[in-house]
């Protein structure tokens, strides 16, 4: 079977009235699942320069090898989906399991698995569905299926908190090294993935690193999904080519409701850019480095105009305070002095020189705490304090009026309502 | 590779002891808890890093000795 052409990839057969792909739909579009060699599909993965899409953007093909060189491997799919606003992986477990779930055997066949545990929100019920219906009708599966439902709280999807969380711990970041690869889920070495991820591999195993090639660029090849949110006429999760210009992207969630003064690229891990510059940009991990931000877990929010993005950031970043581990003392102490200081200056009633108090405190809390949220939250707020930087002075003798936008903090994942795809 | 200066953030409870002894390499931020500018531990220095690592109440403090 050839691939499909163009766009869409992932999304190929997706249904619009929201039920899931049944196994012959998923054949249809798809075909069987080929069985391939170990080797023969992680070199597959390497040629095609697949990175993990759950926000590290590590290359997969060498977790798949450090996983594959030790023995008695176990395999996760991290369909945690902590970060609010995120709607990806519970499309593709809700809408496309077979996809997800053809991607995690092949990923087991590759690293000598015979067990894969799939970690979701207690939240998820769709995505439990999609996954338990698609179980059902499945057979000759190599390997065995275990569910487990943590808690949906920020760092609960961090990859060592998932280890932790399904030995019998805290869904608490623990440690690191050793990593999960090197010793996971029982004390084994644990390959943990993300569901596109899998569900990227498993497309490349049928057709193939050329045909995944096809579409991107050299740098970064294939398609993204990327959720868009905020203040756009069409929120949802969309599949795009690397390198597509974000004003593309704007236009495929329908074009903004109003003019956009910012973006948030990355999720609330990420980077607001100021709107003309975002709209510049393509969706690239070059283009992105350049004004210092990364894609992370495939999340942009616009904001409008008429939005406080000092208001809305120092909201989120009280979010992220109160959602530390509250294991590391710098992470636990440092946010919460930061999101009370970005409250003061959203406030006006902090003098606009607590920015650079705040700018000092940013700057150690980074690399202090056993996980990156601390160096997330930094980074969020940096941004923030950076493209908001003249209503801080405003603020400090106006009166605000400007409404809350109501941007997702916690809980788990939004319905998707939108999940249209743009041809090649 | 020298030895290296490290601490374990979930074990660490700002009890201060390693910035009293070895404030050349640590200082504590507004919490008490330590930051280490430089973790490479100049050779002079190694055996009161070893000392504030035995003196750390809740051996927070990590030396990763050069192999």
């Amino acid at each position: 079977m050839t691939g499909p052409q163009g766009l869409p990839r992932l999304l190929a057969g997706l249904h619009a009235d929201g039920s899931p792909m049944t196994l012959a739909d998923h054949r249809r579009v798809h075909g069987d699942l080929r069985r391939t060699q170990p080797a023969e599909l992680i070199q597959a993965i390497d040629l095609a320069g697949l990175r993990g899409r759950g926000g590290a953007d590590f290359p997969t093909a060498r977790k798949l090898r450090a996983v594959a060189e030790r023995r008695r491997a176990a395999v996760v799919v991290n369909a945690s989906e902590t970060e609010p606003a995120s709607g990806k992986d519970k499309l593709l477990l809700s809408r496309m399991p077979h996809l997800v779930l053809d991607g995690a055997v092949l990923a087991a066949g590759a690293v000598g698995a015979r067990e894969v545990i799939i970690k979701l929100g207690e939240g998820a019920h769709e995505s439990l569905a999609g996954i338990e219906g698609a179980l059902a009708v499945r057979d000759g599966d190599p390997v065995s299926f275990k569910f487990a439902l943590g808690p949906d709280r920020y760092v609960a999807g961090e990859e060592s908190a998932v280890i932790h969380f399904l030995n019998g711990g805290q869904a608490k970041p623990t440690l690191v090294p050793p990593r999960p690869y090197e010793r996971g889920y029982q004390g084994r070495p644990t390959l943990v993935q993300n569901p596109e991820t899998l569900a990227q591999a498993a497309l490349i195993a049928r057709y193939g690193a050329n045909w995944f090639r096809e579409i991107g660029t050299d740098a970064d090849p294939g398609s993204a999904l990327v959720t868009i949110t905020g203040a756009v006429r069409a929120p949802g999760v969309y599949e795009l080519a690397f390198g597509t210009p974000i004003s593309d992207l704007l236009a495929a969630a329908g074009g903004s409701t109003e003019p956009l003064q910012a973006l948030l690229v990355g999720g609330y891990f990420g980077t607001w850019v100021e709107a003309t510059r975002a709209l510049g940009l393509r969706l690239s991990r070059e283009d992105l480095r350049s004004v210092g931000c990364s894609l992370g877990s495939g999340v942009l929010i616009a904001l409008g105009e008429s939005a406080c993005g000092l208001h809305e950031s120092a909201r989120v970043i009280r979010y992220l305070a109160d959602e530390s581990a509250g294991q590391c003392g710098p992470c636990v102490f440092g946010l919460r002095a930061i999101a009370d200081a970005t409250a003061g200056l959203a406030e006006g009633v902090a003098h606009a020189r607590e920015r650079d108090r705040l700018l000092r405190w940013t700057s150690e809390v980074r690399g202090r705490g056993a996980c990156h949220h601390p160096n997330g939250a930094a980074r969020f707020i940096e941004s923030a304090l950076e493209v908001f930087s003249a209503d801080i002075d405003w603020h400090q003798s106006q009166r605000c009026t400007a409404r809350p936008v109501g941007l997702p903090l916690g809980g788990p994942a939004p319905d998707v309502r939108h999940a249209l795809m743009e041809a090649g | 590779m020298a030895s290296r200066l490290r601490v374990n953030p979930i074990m660490c409870e700002a009890h201060g002891l390693c910035a009293e002894l070895l404030p050349e390499l640590i200082r504590l931020d507004d919490w008490g808890y330590p930051i280490i500018d430089e973790a490479e531990i100049p050779r002079e220095l190694l055996g009161l890093a070893r000392k504030a690592a035995d003196a750390c109440p809740t051996l927070a403090l990590l030396v990763d000795e050069d192999r």
